[in-house]
């Protein structure tokens, strides 16, 4: 007879589930302020010390700008850290986002993915991770609760490895707000997994260092340049670490997902929940149809997993990219996209690829949806892009 | 003010902040950051908004601090502060800070208090960090070549408010800082001048200590030779005419308890002032005013001196 492990699972939004993991992860401070859809994290973390559940500072800061400045503070002082936010607040501390990761802290942050004003829209598209994506912080995109928890505790390896911050974007209320069955790990063994080390430069009179100087022309560019590096170095250490998650918790995502894609004529790449979900059941039933679909999903964005999308897409006969957010004026308005097509240019390969725009301001992406794109690079394949989705 | 230092042979001899920086000669904020850093010891951590001290103190690969050292941004040094001194609470509780008492310290101009840095300094008095925010006043920003903050005083001329036919320099009054961080109750605020430094530091050691109870703040008047066009030889003498001249009163307010210090003590009483004339003069930022002018810029002081007679009876 078999005996079967009893696992502790919970039923818990994606925000719960990074509360959480914030708490196995014995976080030393963090800022709290409000932005739907992130405030149920903070809410939930603001119990846990309440309960005294978590032995932290919560500094409850009157900005999104203050809170990633607080965290700077906390971090560089050497205090293991955890803020959140989305949108607007995202913009709003933007410009400290730059500063975070050229100080080289390791400051973790949740986002759950939210349109940009104007018109104000509380509701989910990545327009808000994607202007974020070139500030030298890790970007992970994941697609479900289990993800987000398990990624906010591989994020503290990666982030205290590396000495950079780390970014975790989810879909804003496709899954910040919706419930899913969570396995949460013994908090011990996370923190075994997450050993506390002593950073060779913080805060300390004992070790005096002077943080956040002036560079002129002559130095500015190599501190720069180590930032480049630091995050090529990134992209090898957060696939060990997510080898090193999945032997000891079992489960491991790599830093691209793939589904069906070893036979597939035609592929779909996306990032997030909501896209891949629904881009999985139109692949199954593109197959029904006869069409060899497959999917690729991005979960480690920044730095981008090259190797790995050319080799998915190895086989294909041509793909679409289903990008969530747009960029403004851009030679294709999807940025996952221009990433992709950057790739495939600089290592000389040329395929059909149609960039859909879809989901955006949380436009319901329908299955169905997905399925005609199937069918689009099945009868004509090409490069273009297609706003779907939209009243034109 | 708890008297620390009795007499200039008293005052702290350990240098921290180190020479070869490059702050302009007869830099006031510069002779402001010497006693600063000498008083506070060396079991601070220092957090420097950006302006003129931050850029002339870190050229990097050189420093002049002897702390531990940060600067983030203009506009955010209370809420790195508040960062830094949640870190130190944690880490204590969890027996990871290994430095003892260590004290946090703000060093931010007047752009990045009045103007830009004033939300975040609210959220920081608000949540009652013990911090002490010590903030340098020359009136303007200098680091970018004197242009008009709030700090500016009426009619001073500035890069922004110039001086031409239609408009005389800058046309609204210096805001009140110092009232708006009283209105945050905070145990412990005090004005202090680089002329009167046994006054100054023992304000700072004062307001160090009360940090226990929760942030406190001083606001240092710092002359700047360009953007004030003096000689460099004139700082300590213009900054002392300021306090003669009952322009920049010395006070601290000490648990709601407004107490004018010497020589402003002595200042309700006009007569007991030197005229404001001898101050503006030494200035070619004033050179152009008139007389009316001036007398307007006295009857505004006037009026901000019965201000604080009222505060200084309750």
């Amino acid at each position: 007879m078999q005996i079967q492990e009893v696992k502790h699972k919970e039923a818990l939004t994606s925000n719960y589930a990074v509360a959480y993991a914030v708490k196995a992860a014995d976080v030393d401070v963090i800022a709290v302020y409000p932005i739907t859809p992130q405030t149920t994290i903070v809410e939930k973390l603001a119990e846990f010390v309440a309960n005294g559940e978590l032995n932290a500072e919560l500094i409850h800061v009157e900005s999104e700008h203050s809170a990633l400045s607080a965290v700077v503070g906390a971090s560089a002082t050497g205090a293991r850290v955890f803020t959140a936010t989305s949108s607007q607040g995202l913009e709003y501390a933007h410009e400290i986002l730059h500063i975070a990761s050229a100080l080289r802290l390791p400051i973790v942050m949740a986002v759950p993915a939210r349109a940009l004003s104007a018109p104000i829209s509380i509701h989910g598209d990545y327009s808000d991770v994607m202007n974020a994506r070139d500030t030298g912080w890790v970007i992970y995109i994941v697609a479900s609760a289990q993800e987000a928890y398990d990624t906010i505790i591989q994020a503290y390896r990666l982030a205290e490895s590396v000495y950079l911050p780390v970014m975790v974007a989810y879909d804003g209320f496709l899954m910040s707000h919706t419930v899913e069955p969570v396995e949460l790990n013994d908090e011990s063994e996370v923190r075994k997994f997450l050993p506390r080390q002593i950073r060779p430069y913080t805060l300390n009179p004992k070790r005096p260092v002077t943080m956040g100087p002036l560079a002129s022309p002559d130095w500015y560019y190599e501190f720069k340049y180590q930032q480049v590096l630091a995050l090529r170095e990134a992209y090898k250490v957060a696939k060990e670490v997510d080898v090193a998650y999945g032997s000891k918790f079992g489960r491991s995502y790599g830093v691209v997902e793939t589904y069906k894609i070893e036979d597939a004529d035609y592929a779909l790449v996306t990032y997030g929940g909501a896209a891949y979900g629904n881009a999985r059941i139109a692949a199954d039933r593109a197959r029904e149809k006869g069409i060899a679909a497959g999917v690729i999903r991005v979960r480690l964005y920044r730095p981008f997993p090259t190797l790995e999308i050319l080799k998915a897409l190895e086989g294909v006969k041509a793909f679409a990219v289903v990008d969530r957010a747009i960029m403004f004026g851009s030679p294709a308005e999807g940025p996952l996209y221009k990433d992709i097509a950057t790739a495939m240019y600089m290592n000389g390969i040329d395929k059909p690829a149609i960039n859909i725009i879809h989901g955006i301001g949380q436009r319901t992406i329908y299955v169905e949806d997905l399925y005609k794109v199937y069918t689009m690079l099945k009868d004509r394949p090409g490069k273009e892009v297609v706003f779907m989705g939209v009243r034109i | 003010m708890k008297l620390y230092y009795r007499t200039l042979r008293d005052l702290p001899r350990e240098e921290l902040f180190a020479p070869g920086h490059r702050m302009c000669a007869g830099c006031g904020a510069a002779i402001a950051m010497r006693w600063i850093t000498k008083t506070v010891g060396p079991n601070a951590i220092i957090v420097n908004a950006t302006g003129c001290v931050e850029v002339t103190t870190t050229p990097y690969p050189e420093t002049a601090w002897m702390h531990p050292y940060i600067h983030v941004a203009f506009e955010n040094s209370a809420a790195v502060a508040s960062g830094v001194e949640a870190a130190i609470k944690t880490l204590k509780r969890k027996g990871m800070w290994d430095a003892g008492d260590t004290k946090v310290v703000v060093i931010a101009g007047d752009g990045g208090t009045y103007d830009i840095g004033l939300q975040s300094l609210s959220g920081m008095l608000e949540r009652r960090h013990g911090v002490l925010y010590i903030l340098y006043d020359n009136e303007a920003y200098m680091n970018t070549g004197i242009q008009r903050s709030g700090s500016t005083p009426k009619f001073a001329w500035t890069t922004t408010t110039p001086v031409g036919t239609a408009i005389r320099g800058k046309i609204q009054w210096k805001k009140d800082i110092m009232g708006i961080v009283m209105a945050h109750r905070v145990p412990y605020a005090a004005t202090a001048s680089v002329a009167y430094v046994l006054d100054m530091v023992n304000k700072i050691k004062t307001a160090l200590e009360y940090t226990a109870e929760g942030p406190t703040f001083l606001h240092i008047f710092t002359p700047c030779v360009p953007g004030w066009r003096y000689p460099e030889n004139k700082t300590v003498e213009v900054a002392r005419l300021a306090v003669e001249t009952g322009y920049f009163p010395l006070y601290e307010w000490d648990h709601g308890k407004l107490i004018l210090n010497p020589p402003s003590n002595n200042h309700i009483d006009k007569s007991r002032r030197k005229p404001l004339k001898e101050y503006l003069k030494l200035q070619g930022r004033f050179a152009h005013l008139t007389e009316e002018e001036i007398t307007e810029l006295e009857k505004e002081l006037d009026a901000y001196w019965q201000y604080l007679a009222k505060l200084a009876q309750l």
